[in-house]
């Protein structure tokens, strides 16, 4: 069973994880924003109907007067015509006397009415198929010395109010909307802003080659500075477990090879002294045996700094030519052992991009392999020519025993050799650090026969720079 | 030829004296790098042997000082063999280098390709009958005439010109002759010994057989 | 021509036996039926005379043969009265704005909506139940023999000095309406004493002068023409205009310093059952109100309501205030004062 749980996929980035978070709390404010203006614009438009039939009643009530023991009125054409402020509202109105209609709508009976002169009832009722407010005061008239108490209802309709209402709630509406995008907006800036500084911590990061380690130097927000922390001290611990290994390495091929070198040397000088066949044998084949494993540890080392340092490839301009020379310099005297005439035909520069190291190492291992393999008096030529318009070729071609048919595309893998190569030292790694190399670099290696039958021919294709 | 030697392992430093003495070298040794700042400010050599790992420090740092002051020429023996390590030996001054363990054979060769590349300036020529020999350049003069020789002509030369009138065996020569890692049979013995007796019958040397046993070479 | 109680009682058992006790009630002033070749048929009461609105229904017949009307003619307490008591009518379109507010706020009208009402400025319509279709300003009529020789005054204010300097003149030679019976009169009046403190001033001297009373203006105009009367105060203009235009005896005198614009006002009752030919027929009559060039009827379009004079207070404004002078008290008061000052002993 997987240990991995399933993690939404916007969980994955910060940046994307703030910019949800921001637009989902932005969501809720503006949600909120939206309902609050709403309740607050219908309380204030009620607010505001309430008053003006409070006014309305009351103008109707101040203009009660008695004569002769009747009641009259005289509605103010204003206590009507100001009910027409909010909107088209039907109106309805009840002027009474106890229970006895003075004048108005007569059915209009209000939910409560006010206990003393002076006081507002308000409620709401159903009347005539709408929903009214109404709103009803008590003014004490004297009719023949006795105080008689009016009530004043004036009711209103609530079309108006409510039109201001979802008016209001529509813009807070269209307003919460453009807040909410606003505020997405400034959420992705934001996030954006806040993780620029640890996007640019990894990239300071990423930039860096694979072998520097040296501490970071930069300013970061406090809350990445444990990380930076923790980086440098990882990068420190990681530099001196390299050091330290390279040492090792070093130390330890030290203590090898010395101890190799002597009894090698020993075992040579030997063979000077004895006398015997056998004893003759013997000596050859330790001297074999140092000699094999130490081209082996050789092998493998370059091998491990190829693939090492192919993983973050150099990228300087490296001269062909230059360095074809310096490899066959190297090498010349180990050929002339075998009195192998080991010949450059190269008109430089050739500039290719790449790491001198590794391209150093690739040729010098074709070449000591044409080296080893050739029989002793023999040519080996190293060309340099352009292959096509875009790449050069390297090409080693040597008089020795050439590959056989088979053998072509295996030659190339790890610790493989040549089928018809006996008793000649070698690892086999050679071939296949050229090609790793190659690879690495865009290029590749080419294994040939040529055409006259005679010898190997190894070409090395580099892109030019 | 005198050499340097600077190499803190005895028994490694013994062998090579040894085997460098046969061919008829001087060999100092040095076992630190103040032993051989010592040999160099009282002797002068032809080239030295420096190894890069010795107990009172970096023979890189060595060899750069060395660099500015002495025009000796310097062969790096490494044990270490990472590509870096051997550019860098080469960029702080070293003429070659050789990692160890390391063929005498090819050591030889490669001395005498940093001694060709240098121009030895008094070459010690070796006198063969009407000829002269001369082992560092490589060649062998007669009548006015300077020939070079093959690399492998050339040692079995230098063999038999040490050892005159003694009697070498065929596997003495191989031992000497060839490295270790080509497979080269008595046969070729024949072959080089048949090559430089061409080469020598005008001078008076002879390159006798004596059968059984080997071949000895005489001059007047 | 006057339909008796027997007239109406037939017509009604034979045409729409169903509403035959309620249209016995009504007390109609002409009636015309206008079938179209469908079988829908919209009643339309008005208090619009058919000599007025005949032109209008026949032109909307053109423009919609298959819709029949039955157009009967009343007086707008009838037509208040049949409408608010759930008589069955499809269209009411009446002078009386007041009672036809009063209608809809109490809820005897319903809505109706549609791109015609929707451009109707908002001063003409009320919750897209009452709509105008004519803006009509009350006018004063001279008779010119009977003026010759007097300045025609510019204001009320000048008319009343007028009035007072010319006894002789205008002794029992001013009309107006009888505001207790004519609805109409009634709106003119109230709006009128609403606005202007000189109408009482007025009123008072036309009573002094002996004012007679009428029920309609075209008897007034008749009175003006014949020279009966010199002045007729608060005639309905739009019925008058084509009448002096082809009658040199008559004159309507300009007062500048405000007019009284009544809208005529139509709606579609609650208990409508021809909805969809009903908004037909009121969406062509709200394309006449607001009409640029000649029309089928000498009706005013709405922007009549814009000249320099009904600019003053505007058209008399569709809104609860109407309601205020329908109140029971306030017209038994209104029309104590009116009796006091015009009805002189």
């Amino acid at each position: 069973m997987s240990s991995t749980t399933t993690v939404p996929v916007f969980w994955r980035s910060i940046g994307q994880r703030l910019t949800i978070l921001l637009a989902g709390i932005a969501a809720v404010l503006a949600i909120l924003s939206w309902w609050m203006i709403t309740s607050f614009a219908r309380e204030a438009a009620e607010r505001t109907q309430d008053n003006v039939l409070v006014a309305s009643a009351t103008t109707i009530a101040e203009a009660l007067r008695s004569e002769q023991g009747t009641i009259l009125l005289e509605l103010p054409y204003s206590a009507f015509a100001m009910l027409d402020a909010i909107g088209e509202d039907r109106v309805f109105y009840r002027v009474a006397a106890g229970a006895q209609t003075l004048t108005g709508y007569e059915d209009l009976i209000p939910p409560s009415n006010p206990e003393r002169p002076g006081d507002v009832a308000v409620g709401t009722i159903d009347y005539r198929g709408d929903q009214l407010r109404t709103v009803t005061v008590m003014r004490t008239v004297l009719a023949d010395q006795n105080p008689v108490p009016v009530l004043v209802t004036v009711a209103q309709t609530r079309t108006g109010v409510q039109a201001i209402g979802s008016g209001l709630s529509q813009t807070a509406a269209v307003l919460s909307v453009a807040l909410f995008i606003l505020a997405v907006g400034l959420g992705t800036f934001a996030a954006g802003n806040a993780l620029q500084p640890l996007n640019s911590f990894a990239q300071a990061v990423t930039r860096r080659g694979p072998s520097d380690l040296r501490p970071l130097r930069r300013k970061v927000p406090d809350e990445l500075s444990p990380l930076l922390v923790a980086l440098n001290r990882l990068m420190e611990r990681l530099g001196q477990s390299i050091r330290r290994s390279e040492e090792f390495i070093a130390e330890a091929a030290h203590r090898v090879r010395t101890p190799l070198a002597t009894v090698r040397a020993q075992a040579e000088l030997a063979l000077h002294t004895v006398e015997k066949d056998e004893e003759k044998q013997m000596l050859r084949r330790i001297i074999r045996a140092v000699d094999e494993s130490s081209r082996s540890a050789s092998q493998l080392l370059d091998h491990a700094t190829v693939s090492f340092r192919a993983d973050a490839l150099a990228q300087e301009v490296v001269d062909l030519a230059d360095l074809a020379e310096k490899v066959t310099d190297g090498l010349a005297p180990t050929a002339e052992m075998k009195d192998i005439t080991l010949t450059l035909d190269a008109d430089g520069p050739a500039s290719v991009r790449g790491d001198a190291i590794l391209l150093e190492s690739a040729l010098r291992n074709v070449v000591d392999n044409s080296v080893k393999y050739s029989p002793a008096e023999t040519q080996i030529t190293v060309t340099l020519a352009p292959a096509d318009n875009a790449h050069w070729r390297l090409t080693v071609r040597d008089e020795g025993r050439g590959f056989s048919d088979a053998s072509l595309p295996e030659l190339t893998a790890r610790f493989k050799r040549g089928t018809n190569v006996d008793q000649i030292v070698g690892s086999g790694l050679g071939l296949t650090i050229a090609e790793d190399v190659l690879v690495a670099h865009g290029g590749h290696l080419k294994l040939s026969t040529p055409d006259d039958g005679a010898g190997a021919c190894v070409s090395l294709i580099l892109p030019a720079a | 030829m005198r050499f340097l030697l600077v190499e803190d392992n005895i028994e490694l430093a013994e062998a090579i004296i040894a085997r460098l003495s046969l061919d008829g070298h001087a060999v100092d040794h040095a076992k630190t790098l103040a032993a051989a700042d010592e040999w160099l400010a009282v002797a002068e050599y032809d080239l030295m042997l420096l190894d890069v790992m010795l107990p009172d420090g970096d023979g890189r740092a060595f060899l750069r000082k060395t660099r500015t002051t002495e025009r000796v020429p310097v062969i790096v023996l490494t044990a270490r063999s990472q590509v870096s390590d051997r550019v860098d030996t080469l960029d702080l001054g070293a003429d070659d280098y050789i990692t160890k363990p390391f063929d005498f054979a090819e050591l030889e060769a490669r001395c005498r390709a940093v001694l060709r590349r240098r121009g030895t300036p008094t070459p010690a020529l070796i006198p063969l009958g009407g000829a002269l020999f001369d082992p560092s350049g490589g060649t062998l003069s007669h009548d006015g005439e300077t020939k070079p020789l093959r690399n492998r002509e050339l040692r079995l030369l230098e063999v038999f010109a040490r050892n005159k009138g003694k009697i070498l065996s065929k596997t003495q020569l191989l031992d000497r002759l060839f490295s270790q890692d080509a497979e080269v049979s008595e046969n070729a013995i024949e072959v080089y010994v048949a090559r430089l007796r061409k080469r020598l019958s005008a001078a008076g040397v002879e390159i006798e057989t004596v059968r059984g046993v080997g071949y000895r070479m005489t001059w007047a | 021509m006057r339909f008796t109680d027997l007239a109406c009682r037939l017509i009604a058992a034979s045409y729409l036996a169903i509403f035959a006790s309620c249209l016995n009630a009504l007390e109609l002033e002409d009636r015309q039926r206008y079938p179209g070749t469908g079988d829908t048929m919209i009643k339309v009461i008005s208090t619009g005379d058919l000599a007025v609105f005949e032109p209008f229904i026949l032109q909307f017949q053109a423009e919609n043969p298959a819709i029949g009307i039955d157009y009967y003619v009343t007086s707008s307490a009838v037509l208040h009265t049949a409408i608010k008591e759930g008589d069955v009518f499809d269209i009411a379109m009446s002078s009386a704005m007041d009672l036809q507010f009063q209608l809809a706020n109490d809820g005897a009208a319903q809505r109706f909506t549609s791109p015609i009402t929707e451009s109707l400025p908002g001063w003409a319509r009320w919750r897209n139940q009452v709509f105008a279709f004519t803006a009509e300003p009350a006018v004063a009529v001279i008779s010119r023999a009977r003026f010759a020789g007097l300045e025609r005054p510019k204001t009320r204010q000048e008319l009343i000095g007028l009035l007072r300097q010319n006894p002789t003149a205008f002794e029992d030679a001013i009309g107006t309406y009888d505001v207790r019976t004519s609805g109409l009169g009634y709106l003119f009046a109230t709006q009128e004493a609403r606005n202007s403190d000189t109408f009482w001033r007025l009123f008072e001297l036309m009573g002094r002068r002996g004012t007679e009373l009428y029920c309609c203006s075209a008897q007034m105009i008749d009175d003006v023409a014949s020279g009966r009367l010199t002045l007729a105060y608060n005639v309905l203009g739009s019925y008058t205009a084509e009448r002096i235009a082809r009658d040199d005896r008559l004159e309507i005198l300009t007062l500048e310093d405000y007019e009284t614009v009544m809208l005529r006002t139509a709606l579609i009752p609650a208990t409508a059952t021809e909805v969809e030919a009903a908004g037909l027929f009121l969406d062509r009559l709200l394309q006449e109100g607001m009409r640029e060039t000649s029309s089928v009827w000498a009706l005013p379009p709405l922007r009549a309501a814009d000249t320099p004079e009904a600019r003053a207070y505007g058209p008399i404004r569709l809104g609860p205030g109407l309601l205020v002078y329908l109140d029971k008290l306030n017209r038994d008061a209104f029309l104590g004062a009116w009796s006091d000052a015009i009805v002189q002993p």
